[in-house]
């Protein structure tokens, strides 16, 4: 089980670092009245559509020692990136960016405009008026971009593959684990994990799903 | 006097443009002063009146103008100048209210006084609440608690902060009259010691009635008129204000004859053979008026009455009887057709049904022109 371990310290990195790198993303693309904010909006949900294995090879050739970051992280740290737990972190951020960043966008936009007006005429900045106006409102959209990208990563195999490669205990992940034992006949163990992970991405998606609802929701009148 | 009341006196001359997708263009263009009290901009709606709250509140930015209050700039396009919105210290309290649904009523009225030292914060929360009288309902959200109290929540989270100019766009829209009249006591006992202006819009002619001290009126971006309630309410000088004044019959009409010496002329109005009479206006016998009538202003008779001193008695027929919440709405057929309100009692007592002939009554000072 070492490998399901391993894929959970991914996705719990990833989507810690996805909400603090997602959250200025989204907020200015949901309030941003730029003309050309189309193409940052492509850019960002690029990973939808881009098959992993592009993504990996982009992601692999940048992080490798002839690489623009490869060379940056060797002159840094002293060792390489590629076929490293960071660099499964680093392509893991950018392979689930969408999936952070779309639904605070979503909630982000569906906060009353007025809100945010009667909270800069009683004196108060962007940045307070964020956390104390905008970033409680959007609780749903928050939780829900934590709860996708953790759950979109534990999933991925084509990205880990081709910049992480299959080293047991620092890039083995559960996904590719699984195509692993499948390949050498562990049926058996291939369906515990398998299981694990069905049974994970089920809780995950019923929880997105009852935060939407807005079955909890905190403020509402009774 | 001229020192003191200028000291705070909100001055603004704006001039917005705004090129929407929608079909004319729409121009704000005005200058309006606003001393300490209650000044009512009034208009109907698309008149521009948000639009030049927001740009004082420095939510909209004019093309061109200056703003300043008590001598401070607050916004001038030929010196650059405009004060981000949290430096303003303008308060405004929006047609929605606005309040933080995830804050209790106690965190939204605190939400203005972040600079301030705990205890102070609290101390003038509870007295603000307590001068609007919601008090008890400080650990309630928003959205467990009626509308009027909202309303005096929204204004206690405005005033706390002590600004310098007070804005409110129709805050008491949908309240009843009495619960209106008594936020407006608390408005007004609250600015009494304060003296800040407060610019108060509405469209509705009850609210101007029960608040002004002074009228601001606009019409598609320009000031009509300003001054007394009375003055610019009863001489409308544009159709759009007329109909928004509460003056239902809105009549084309042509000038008979002119009796200088009665200060009066006789009118027809529109096809038919309907002549009444009308104060002297600018105009001359051959040329086309409009003559605006108060629905509340016309009597309504069963027999033709005598001995009256109003001027106008018209035979006409009703053609429709209509309640509407504690009022019947009735239109009469004259040649042209009249609006007329009258009580449900009326109706009973003179045993009033459609196609019933009447007597309209009309004084002759009912009669305004618009130009």
């Amino acid at each position: 089980m070492e490998s399901l371990w391993l894929s959970m310290k991914l996705a719990t990195c990833v989507a810690a670092i996805l909400l603090v790198v997602g959250m200025p993303v989204a907020y200015w693309l949901a309030y941003s009245t730029w003309r050309w904010k189309f193409l940052l909006e492509s850019i960002v949900a690029l990973p939808l559509v881009l098959p992993p294995t592009v993504l990996g090879f982009y992601t692999l050739v940048a992080i490798g020692p002839r690489g623009p970051l490869g060379k940056l992280w060797i002159a840094l740290f002293g060792h390489g990136l590629a076929f490293t737990f960071g660099g499964l972190i680093l392509a893991s951020v950018l392979y689930s960016f969408p999936f952070a960043v779309q639904p605070l966008i979503v909630s982000f936009e569906g906060v009353d405009r007025r809100l945010l007006d009667a909270s800069a005429v009683l004196g108060s900045g962007g940045l307070r008026t964020f956390w104390r106006v905008i970033l409680p409102l959007s609780l749903p959209g928050v939780v829900t971009a934590a709860v996708l990208s953790f759950a979109h990563t534990l999933g991925e195999f084509g990205v880990v593959l081709m910049v992480g490669g299959n080293l047991a205990g620092i890039t083995r992940t559960v996904s590719i684990d699984i195509y692993d034992r499948v390949q050498s006949l562990e049926y058996g163990a291939a369906n515990r994990m398998a299981l694990v992970l069905l049974v994970i991405s089920f809780a995950v998606l019923s929880f997105v799903y009852a935060v939407n609802r807005r079955v909890w929701t905190p403020w509402a009148a009774k | 006097m001229g020192g003191e009341v200028n000291a705070t006196m909100l001055i603004a001359r704006i001039r917005k443009e705004r090129r929407g997708a929608g079909a004319s263009p729409f121009v704000l263009d005005v200058s309006i002063e606003v001393p300490p009290g209650i000044t009512i901009l009034f208009g109907a709606s698309g008149a521009g009146k948000s639009t030049l709250l927001d740009c004082v509140a420095g939510l909209a930015r004019p093309h061109e103008g200056q703003i300043t209050s008590g001598g401070d700039v607050l916004f001038d396009s030929a010196a650059r100048v405009n004060v981000p919105t949290p430096k303003r210290r303008i308060a405004y309290v929006f047609q929605t209210l606005a309040l933080f649904p995830h804050l209790s009523v106690e965190q939204n009225v605190a939400y203005g006084l972040k600079d301030l030292p705990e205890t102070e914060k609290r101390e003038r929360v509870q007295a603000i609440l307590k001068a609007f009288r919601v008090d008890k309902l400080r650990n309630q959200k928003p959205g467990e608690i009626s509308g009027g109290e909202r309303q005096r929540i929204a204004l206690a989270r405005s005033l706390v902060t002590e600004p310098r100019v007070l804005l409110l766009d129709e805050p008491l829209t949908g309240l009843d009259a009495e619960l209106k009249a008594s936020i407006v006591d608390d408005l007004r006992a609250w600015n009494a010691a304060k003296g800040i202006p407060i610019l108060y819009v509405t469209h509705t002619r009850d609210e101007v009635d029960a608040l002004g001290e002074r009228v601001i009126a606009l019409d598609n971006g320009r000031v009509v008129s300003a001054g007394a309630p009375m003055e610019v309410l009863n001489a409308p000088r544009r159709k759009k204000l007329a109909q928004a004044a509460g003056f239902e019959n809105l009549l084309k009409a042509t000038v008979l004859d002119l009796r200088e010496a009665d200060g009066v002329m006789r009118v027809r109005l529109g096809d038919s053979a309907c002549e009444i009479e009308v104060p002297l206006g600018y105009a001359a016998a051959g040329s086309r008026v409009q003559v605006a009538i108060r629905a509340g202003d016309i009597l309504l008779a069963t027999d033709r009455p005598r001995g009256l001193s109003a001027r106008n008695v018209i035979e006409g027929r009703i053609l429709s009887l209509e309640q509407r919440g504690t009022m019947v709405v009735a239109r009469v057929d004259c040649g042209v057709t009249f609006i007329v309100y009258i009580t449900p009692g009326a109706v009973r007592t003179l045993k009033l049904s459609a196609g019933r002939p009447v007597w309209l009554v009309l004084k002759t000072h009912s009669c305004h022109l618009v130009d």
